[in-house]
């Protein structure tokens, strides 16, 4: 069982797992929401619009964290604007802002360096996270954590039967709106594991493979975190055998969690209606 | 039944409690209609004419009433006017005496079927729950008073042996008694029904038809859109014909004369309409 530890040794290694350990989970639970609530063209764009925003935080030295958070939460509103008064669809408002924000960043790349430094960016690098982005993503995993669970009741009563919670004073909009920002903190994290093109690959892939394995929204959650975090692991010791690069291995290694999940299901199917 | 609702849902509460709405829990005008409608036109985003216009009348507190006409004739769209869902164009709206959505735990809304989500992974008894919710607000979870409603209004509608099942394996009438035994665990005052009998089977009709004469005798006001006219005013005190928007310019008042000879209800028509 040496090779299970061996990675253990190197601190860089310590540091990988723990991230993926909070990223996995942060993004699998607010996942459960946007497969549900069939958001995940909204979770793909999220991480691809963070591009600018890092991009610019990287050029000019600051955390790129704090560069996806902007542009993300600009996305977020960006979205709600364009959208509040149905001239233009939702799904409309996310196509044009997410290759819009997309663009801006490969141009402010092409104008600077190669596409070779950006990489990180593009497909992430969580082998090289510091202590500080540990810290940051510690303290989004506890806020978004904390969020889901004190509006838990809110959140899918909105999700299940929207007017029925306007008839009784909870505005879905702002349940949404709040959905949206837990969106974008953990988008920022996820940008950090496996890069702005994988992300949803972390918000989407466990929680729809969850949702085939389970009906309970509260199971679900579990399990998608359960698909989230393993899918991590998996692809840590994926690029340190065999030097896979590791947003790739993660995200490949969360798809084969999809596949397996989606073929049990299909035979659970077929063994009920025979029965 | 609802008395017993009434003492349980009021318990000693020691900690304050943030309603959802921005309107307090106001205490009940007694002597208002239960819903009054003054001159009332809706008009939708993209509609070219208004789904309701210059509609007048008044429901007293306590009596049942039906909405007939045919579809798009507005009856739902009063309805959800009524319930706060949509906004006015003109006229206004008074529910216990306060605009929609003024007091939302004293108003019970039951919307067709097709606008919730029944693919949430979410079993009979939580949907239910969430009927309780008004009474909590944020940050509160359901009580054990809660949880013994809910379990109460399930076993009147004789939907406990469904209580654990995924809502998305009901059937029509099943679904139709888990939003009514919704509708009743909030305990509100008024109930407004969008098409309570549309498409189910016969059970449900008859428990549905038993449960709205419960609630009419324990005080509360019911008003619900209906297509079915069978048996009508035996269901109901009063009848109101909506047509294109309108209450029925040519036949309304009498209809619910002929229905109803004793219908003490005001339904008129705006001159313009």
């Amino acid at each position: 069982m040496n090779w299970l530890v061996d990675p253990l040794h190197y601190s860089f290694m310590r540091s990988a797992f723990l991230a993926i350990l909070m990223i996995g989970t942060t993004c699998a639970v607010l996942g459960s929401y946007v497969v549900l609530r069939r958001m995940a063209f909204i979770g793909d764009a999220m991480g691809h619009t963070a591009l600018p925003g890092v991009v610019v935080a990287y050029l000019n030295g600051y955390n790129i964290f704090f560069g996806a958070l902007v542009a993300d939460l600009l996305t977020a509103f960006g979205i709600g604007w364009l959208s509040r008064r149905e001239a233009v669809r939702e799904d409309t408002a996310i196509g044009v802002l997410f290759t819009g924000m997309f663009a801006v960043g490969v141009l402010i790349i092409s104008l600077h360096r190669s596409f070779r430094d950006f990489s990180g960016m593009l497909f992430g690098d969580i082998l090289a996270v510091t202590h500080t982005d540990l810290m940051l993503i510690a303290a989004i995993t506890a806020i978004v954590l904390l969020v889901l669970a004190l509006f838990h009741k809110e959140l899918e009563l909105t999700s299940v039967d929207p007017s029925y919670s306007a008839v009784i004073g909870l505005r879905a909009d702002w349940m949404r709106n709040l959905l949206l920002l837990l969106l974008a903190l953990a988008t920022v994290t996820g940008i950090e594991a496996v890069g702005v093109i994988f992300t949803s690959a972390l918000l989407v892939t466990p929680a729809a493979a969850a949702s085939l394995l389970t009906r309970n929204l509260f199971r679900m959650m579990i399990l998608s975190a359960v698909l989230a975090v393993s899918s991590g692991f998996v692809g840590l010791y994926l690029s340190w055998y065999k030097n896979f690069n590791a947003g790739a291995a993660i995200v490949l290694t969360g798809a084969a969690w999809f596949v397996i999940a989606f073929v049990i299901h299909h035979l659970a199917q077929r063994f009920r209606r025979r029965a | 039944m609802t008395a017993q609702l009434e003492k349980t849902s009021a318990p000693a509460r020691h900690y304050p409690r943030i309603p959802y709405s921005r309107h307090r829990h106001g205490p009940p005008s007694p002597n208002t209609p239960a819903l009054e409608c003054t001159d009332v036109s809706v008009r939708y985003a993209r509609g070219d004419r208004p789904a309701v216009q210059g509609v007048t009348l008044a429901v007293p507190q306590g009596s049942r009433v039906a909405l007939v006409g045919a579809n798009g004739a507005g009856k739902s769209t009063l309805l959800k006017a009524a319930a706060g869902l949509l906004p006015l164009s003109a006229g206004t709206i008074r529910v216990h005496g306060s605009p929609p959505g003024g007091c939302c735990h004293r108003v019970a809304y039951l919307a067709q079927r097709g606008d919730l989500d029944w693919r949430f992974p979410m079993t009979v008894r939580r949907l239910v729950l969430t009927g309780r919710y008004v009474h909590l607000g944020w940050f509160r979870r359901a009580g054990r008073e809660d949880l013994a409603i809910v379990e109460r209004v399930l076993d009147l509608l004789q939907i406990s042996d469904l209580a654990d099942r995924r809502i998305g394996e009901l059937s029509g009438g099943q679904q139709q008694r888990t939003l009514l035994a919704r509708a009743m665990a909030q305990d509100a005052d008024m109930l407004l029904l969008d098409e309570p009998m549309n498409a189910v089977d016969a059970q449900t009709r008859q428990v549905v038809r038993d449960v709205l004469r419960t609630l009419s005798k324990a005080g509360k006001t019911i008003v619900a859109a209906t297509h079915d006219t069978h048996e009508i005013h035996v269901d109901f005190d009063e009848v109101i014909h909506l047509s294109c928007g309108c209450t029925d310019h040519a036949g309304s008042i009498e209809d619910v004369r002929l229905v109803h000879p004793r219908s003490g209800l005001k339904a008129s028509v705006s001159e313009n309409a």
